[in-house]
C-alpha cells in the first residue's frame, strides 16, 4: 500500500538549513526501514501550467488549476502496511520539514 | 412468542458487536459484516418465534451471519471480479500484551473511533457497528435526516477501506491516546443523551445515556485495568443515578441543590462508589474521568446538600485544573469555591474567565447565581438574560427563566 504525503505551506520559501538537515535524517530513516518510494520539492504555483487537451482542444493556461492561500510545496510517496503506520511517518515528516502534511492513499 | 422476542432483544444487546467483530475479522470488510449481521438478526426475528430460541443464540447468529456473508460475497464476485481486492487490513498476530481478552470487539471499537475519521463519523459508526442501533435511531438521536446519517456512515466506512484504517488493537505506545479517543466518543454520546442540545428536543434521552453506559461497560470488561475507562464508567453511573431527580414533573430542570435525593438510584450510586474506591485503592495518579467520578462520588455521598464535603470537592477540582487547564474546569472549581469562601471570592474567580467563556451559557448562569446570592439584583438579571439567550435545551431555559423571575 502506498501513500502520498503532500507538504502544504502558504509560501514557496525554501527550507532552512535546519529543516533541510532534519528532512535528510528523516529520508535516510525512510530508506533504511523500507518505507521510501520517492520524494521531492516543487516549484510554487506561479511556475505551474495547466493543460486541457481533451478532444485535442490544446488549451494552455498559465498558473495553478486552483488559486489558494496554501498549496503543495513538496511530497513523499511512502510504502506502508496501513494508515496507522502512514500517519506515524507523516507526523515525523511534518515535524522534520516544519510544515503541514496531507496523507492520501493510492488506489 | 414473547419469549422469542425477549431472547432476540437480549441477543441483540449481547451478541451484536461480537458478531459484527467476528465477521469483520473473518471477511475483512465492515460493510459485509454489518449487513450480514443485520440479516442474521432479521432471520432470527422470523425463525425464533416458530422454531424456538436456539440453545446458543450467539453461535446461531454468528453461523447464520457467516452464511449470509458468504452468499453475499459469491453474488458480488459474480458481478465484480475485482471485489476481492479492497480489504481491510487485519492483524493476524495473536494479541500479546492483552492476554485472553475478546479482542475482536476491541478491534472494532478502535477502528470506529479512529482519529482519522471526523468526530461525528466516529460517534455514528460506534453506535451502528458496536452498539447495533439502526441508522434511523442514530439519525433521530442526533436530529439529522436519516439519509444524511446513512451517508455519513457510508462515507466513513469507505474511508476506512480506501485509506486502510487497520482493524487492530493499537500498539502499546499508541494505546493510551487511542483509548482516550474512544472514551471521548462515548462521553459525547452520554452527554448528548444527558443534556440534549437543540430546541424542541426531549430534555434527557435515556436511550443514548443507556447506550453509552452499555458500551463503556463493554470496554471496561475488555480493559479492566485501565483507570480512565473505570473512571468514565463510574462518572456515567453516578450521573445517570441522579437522572430521576433531575427533571420536575413539568419537565423543568432541577439543579443539584434542589433535587430530591431520595429519588436517586441507590444501585447505580453503590456501583459508581465501588468503582471510584477501587481506583483509589490502586494508588495510581487519577486522570480526568477518575477525578470527575470522584467529584460525583462526593456529591452522591451527601444525604443532604448541606452535608456536601465542599473542601474535598474543591481539592479534587484543584487537582483537575492541574491536568486539564480548560476554563470550564476552572468555572466548576469556582462553584465549589463559593460554598467554602463565599460568593464574592467565587465571583472574582469567575469574572477572570470572561475572555474564554463569554459564549458559554453556564458561565452566565453561574455568574447570575453568584450575583443573586450577593443581592445584586440588576446585574444578576442581566446575567440570567444572557444565559437564557445562549442555552438551547428547553428545560434549562425554563429553569433559568424561573430563577430570573424569582429575583423580584
Amino acid at each position: 500500500m502506498e501513500y502520498l504525503v503532500s507538504v502544504i505551506h502558504d509560501s514557496g520559501a525554501l527550507a532552512t538549513d535546519e529543516e533541510h538537515a532534519a528532512i535528510d535524517v528523516f529520508n535516510e530513516r525512510l530508506q533504511a526501514e523500507g518505507y521510501w518510494v520517492f520524494a521531492g520539492g516543487l516549484g510554487g504555483p506561479t511556475s505551474a501550467t495547466v493543460l486541457d487537451n481533451r478532444a485535442d482542444a490544446g488549451v494552455v493556461t498559465d498558473g495553478p488549476f486552483v488559486e489558494s492561500k496554501e498549496f503543495i510545496v513538496g511530497f513523499w510517496i511512502l510504502r506502508a502496511p496501513d494508515l496507522d503506520v502512514a500517519l506515524r511517518l507523516a507526523a515525523e515528516g511534518s515535524k522534520a520539514c516544519n510544515r503541514k502534511v496531507e496523507v492520501r492513499p493510492f488506489l | 412468542m414473547s419469549d422469542a422476542r425477549a431472547a432476540i432483544t437480549q441477543a441483540h444487546h449481547r451478541e451484536w458487536a461480537r458478531v459484527v467483530a467476528a465477521l469483520t475479522r473473518k471477511f475483512g470488510d465492515l460493510d459485509i459484516a454489518e449487513e450480514s449481521t443485520a440479516e442474521a438478526f432479521a432471520t432470527a426475528v422470523e425463525r425464533w418465534p416458530a422454531d424456538g430460541v436456539p440453545p446458543n443464540p450467539g453461535a446461531w447468529l454468528t453461523t447464520t451471519a457467516t452464511r449470509k456473508a458468504i452468499d453475499r460475497i459469491r453474488r458480488e464476485a459474480k458481478r465484480d471480479d475485482k471485489h476481492e481486492e479492497a480489504r481491510l487490513v487485519r492483524d493476524d498476530d495473536p494479541p500479546e500484551s492483552l492476554g485472553a481478552i475478546d479482542d475482536d470487539r476491541l478491534r472494532l471499537i478502535f477502528t470506529c473511533c479512529h482519529p482519522a475519521l471526523a468526530v461525528e463519523a466516529r460517534v455514528a459508526l460506534t453506535l451502528r457497528l458496536v452498539g447495533g442501533l439502526t441508522v434511523a435511531e442514530i439519525a433521530r438521536a442526533f436530529l439529522v435526516q436519516e439519509t444524511a446519517m446513512g451517508q455519513r456512515i457510508t462515507r466513513a466506512k469507505a474511508k476506512i477501506k480506501t485509506a486502510r484504517i487497520p482493524y487492530r488493537v493499537p500498539s502499546a505506545e499508541d494505546l493510551p491516546a487511542r483509548v482516550t479517543g474512544v472514551l471521548a466518543v462515548l462521553y459525547l454520546v452520554f452527554n448528548e443523551g444527558y443534556l440534549a442540545s437543540g430546541p424542541d428536543t426531549d430534555t434527557v434521552r435515556p436511550g443514548l445515556t443507556a447506550e453509552a453506559i452499555r458500551l463503556t461497560r463493554l470496554i471496561h470488561t475488555l480493559l479492566p485495568e485501565d483507570g480512565e475507562v473505570t473512571g468514565l464508567l463510574a462518572l456515567m453511573l453516578l450521573t445517570e443515578a441522579r437522572r430521576p431527580a433531575r427533571t420536575s414533573t413539568t419537565g423543568d430542570l432541577v439543579p443539584l441543590d434542589e433535587q430530591n435525593r431520595g429519588a436517586w438510584d441507590p444501585a447505580l450510586i453503590a456501583e459508581g462508589h465501588r468503582l471510584v474506591r477501587q481506583r483509589l485503592a490502586t494508588g495510581i495518579a487519577p486522570g480526568r474521568y477518575q477525578l470527575l467520578a470522584a467529584i460525583n462520588a462526593v456529591h452522591t455521598s451527601a444525604r443532604d446538600i448541606r452535608d456536601t464535603d465542599w473542601s474535598q470537592i474543591l481539592a479534587l477540582y484543584t487537582h483537575l485544573t492541574s491536568i486539564d487547564a480548560s476554563p470550564v474546569v476552572a468555572l466548576n472549581r469556582a462553584i465549589a469555591l463559593a460554598e467554602l469562601d463565599g460568593p464574592e471570592v467565587a465571583l472574582a474567580a469567575v469574572d477572570r474567565l470572561e475572555p474564554h467563556l463569554a459564549h458559554y451559557h453556564p458561565y452566565h448562569a453561574t455568574r447570575a447565581d453568584l450575583l443573586r446570592r450577593l443581592g445584586r439584583t440588576e446585574p444578576a438579571r442581566a446575567a440570567y438574560d444572557k444565559a437564557i439567550d445562549l442555552a438551547d435545551n428547553p428545560a434549562e431555559t425554563t429553569h433559568l427563566t424561573r430563577r430570573r423571575d424569582q429575583l423580584g
